[in-house]
């Protein structure tokens, strides 16, 4: 059985590869976006399935040391921190993935007037993602809390950009369709439903890991009839 | 020792809630130990609370033993034993003239590594406390028995067979055995040395949850060197290296964020 500290150790390279590819896939999500790039699109969705494998085999390494070696004090918080920064970095896959995919099957049939990209600030804004997740895999590897309080700034930056986004698309657009922020309003609280079926499920996938002891996890889940 | 790695002078003692609304049963100041010329205990001050489970871990030969034992004064054995700074249960320094011992061990009562039930029946394990103490009274001995044995969780296994012999017991029905004398002389302080070391894992839970029951009623203190032991049943955790008290905390404050680097490398195995 190896030690704790080769186990860290891997543990530790997995994690730092995965930030590396999700981070490629967000980075590359805003290049194939502003190109319309479809290849590009492409090349994204297959670093998912690496991306996917790795959180589920990170998720086996973090189980392992848990069960075999009883971490305790700094081995403990490295492995609960481990298990949710493998989530959320997932998580953040997927979202870059699915940019991706409106550019991959052409649903955006026309390109965004600039001005109405400069006007909701989206350059920036992708930018800023960018630049928080490099900070945090910086902190992250580097293990410096201090980058990692760097991340909570930039967020105000990305929350303030939020905000103004809505009013910005309604003011753009108030000559053609008025009202629109009760639209877009809609939309939002349909994709956070959305967002809510997507947690709901996660909830039921580990109910499943708990009671049958199976990972259905990133499985193809055969539609109902109907 | 590295700089870094050198604790306080005095070890700095943390309060919660639970020890502002408890009282301090066992309490040293500076306590130093020696055997001989040699230094054992250097400089040890800490308060325990009263109905709480104290754990005391370190490496082997860092006097967690040898400082568990000054609570019922078993080092006064060691003819080399030498004790400076004081030691009080309840506010009374027990090193003082005027404390009887055997007073002092009705009081604090000890469980050991390795269960020791005299050769005989279980009924007279429970009452020889009782009997030194010169109580014949049937009555006040058979209910005795039947108290200690219910509160060592051990009553309705031998029940009907009190009069058989205790070695023929399992090691861990034993050693609850020595639980239930121990607690028949209705001490309020237990000093359970590494008392599951030598029991399967379904002994050790089942002594486990009893020091979790008698925390109830009883101050107990337990030296082990099982980590995860210390971490399910102890409310606060003591670690002790090279005779210094390095750390003393809430039991989940050491196991998750120990303050103390050598706690830190004890705990996680990273020692030597």
């Amino acid at each position: 059985m190896a030690n704790i500290e080769t186990e860290r150790h891997q543990l530790k390279e997995n994690i730092i590869e995965m930030m590396h590819l999700v981070e490629s896939q967000l980075t590359k999500s805003n290049d194939a976006f502003a190109r319309q790039d479809v290849g590009l699109a492409k090349e994204i969705h297959q670093i998912e399935s690496r991306v996917n494998a790795l959180d589920l085999s990170i998720d086996k390494m973090c189980e392992n040391i848990i069960a075999l070696h009883s971490p305790v004090a700094s081995d403990l918080r490295f492995v609960l921190a481990s298990f949710k920064i493998v989530s959320y970095l997932e998580r953040i896959g997927d979202h870059a993935d699915k940019i991706a995919r409106y550019v991959r099957k052409k649903q955006i049939k026309k390109s965004y007037e600039k001005e109405l990209l400069d006007s909701v600030r989206f350059n920036e804004m992708f930018e800023t993602a960018i630049r928080m997740i490099n900070i945090a895999i910086d902190g992250f590897v580097n293990e410096d809390s201090s980058l990692a309080h760097k991340v909570f700034t930039e967020d105000v930056v990305m929350n303030n950009i939020y905000k103004a986004s809505c009013y910005q698309i309604d003011a753009y657009t108030s000559d053609v369709i008025p009202n629109l922020d009760r639209i877009l309003y809609l939309f939002s609280i349909i994709n956070k439903l959305e967002r809510v079926g997507d947690l709901c499920k996660s909830i039921a996938e580990e109910t499943i890991f708990y009671t049958d002891a199976k990972i259905v996890r990133h499985q193809k889940i055969k539609k109902p009839p109907g | 020792m590295e700089n870094q790695d050198k604790p306080d002078n005095e070890s700095s003692i943390s309060f919660d809630f639970t020890d502002r609304v408890k009282k301090i049963k066992l309490e040293t100041k500076m306590v130093n130990v020696y055997y001989g010329d040699q230094q054992v205990i250097t400089n040890v001050s800490l308060q325990i609370r009263e109905k709480t489970v104290t754990a005391f871990i370190g490496p082997s030969g860092c006097g967690k033993s040898t400082f568990l034992r000054l609570f019922n004064r078993m080092n006064d054995y060691i003819e080399s034993f030498h004790l400076k700074g004081q030691v009080f249960i309840d506010e009374t320094d027990i090193y003082t003239n005027e404390i009887r011992v055997e007073d002092l061990r009705k009081n604090v009562g000890m469980v050991f590594q390795k269960p020791n039930p005299f050769p005989k029946s279980i009924y007279e394990n429970v009452v020889y406390g009782l009997r030194i103490q010169g109580i014949r009274d049937k009555k006040i001995l058979m209910e005795a028995v039947e108290e200690s044995l219910i509160s060592a969780a051990l009553w309705d296994e031998v029940k009907d067979q009190l009069n058989k012999l205790a070695l023929t017991l399992s090691g861990g029905q034993q050693q609850r055995l020595c639980i239930a004398r121990a607690l028949a002389v209705k001490p309020t302080v237990l000093l359970m040395d590494e008392p599951a070391s030598a029991l399967d894992p379904t002994a050790t839970a089942k002594i486990e949850e009893l020091i979790y029951t008698l925390k109830q009623d009883y101050t107990i203190v337990i030296v082990t060197h099982n980590m995860q032991q210390a971490g399910r049943v102890s409310d606060k955790t003591a670690f002790f290296y090279m005779g210094e008290l390095i750390e003393f905390e809430k039991t989940d404050e050491i196991f998750i964020n120990p303050k103390h680097n050598l706690t830190e490398r004890y705990i996680t195995g990273r020692f030597g």
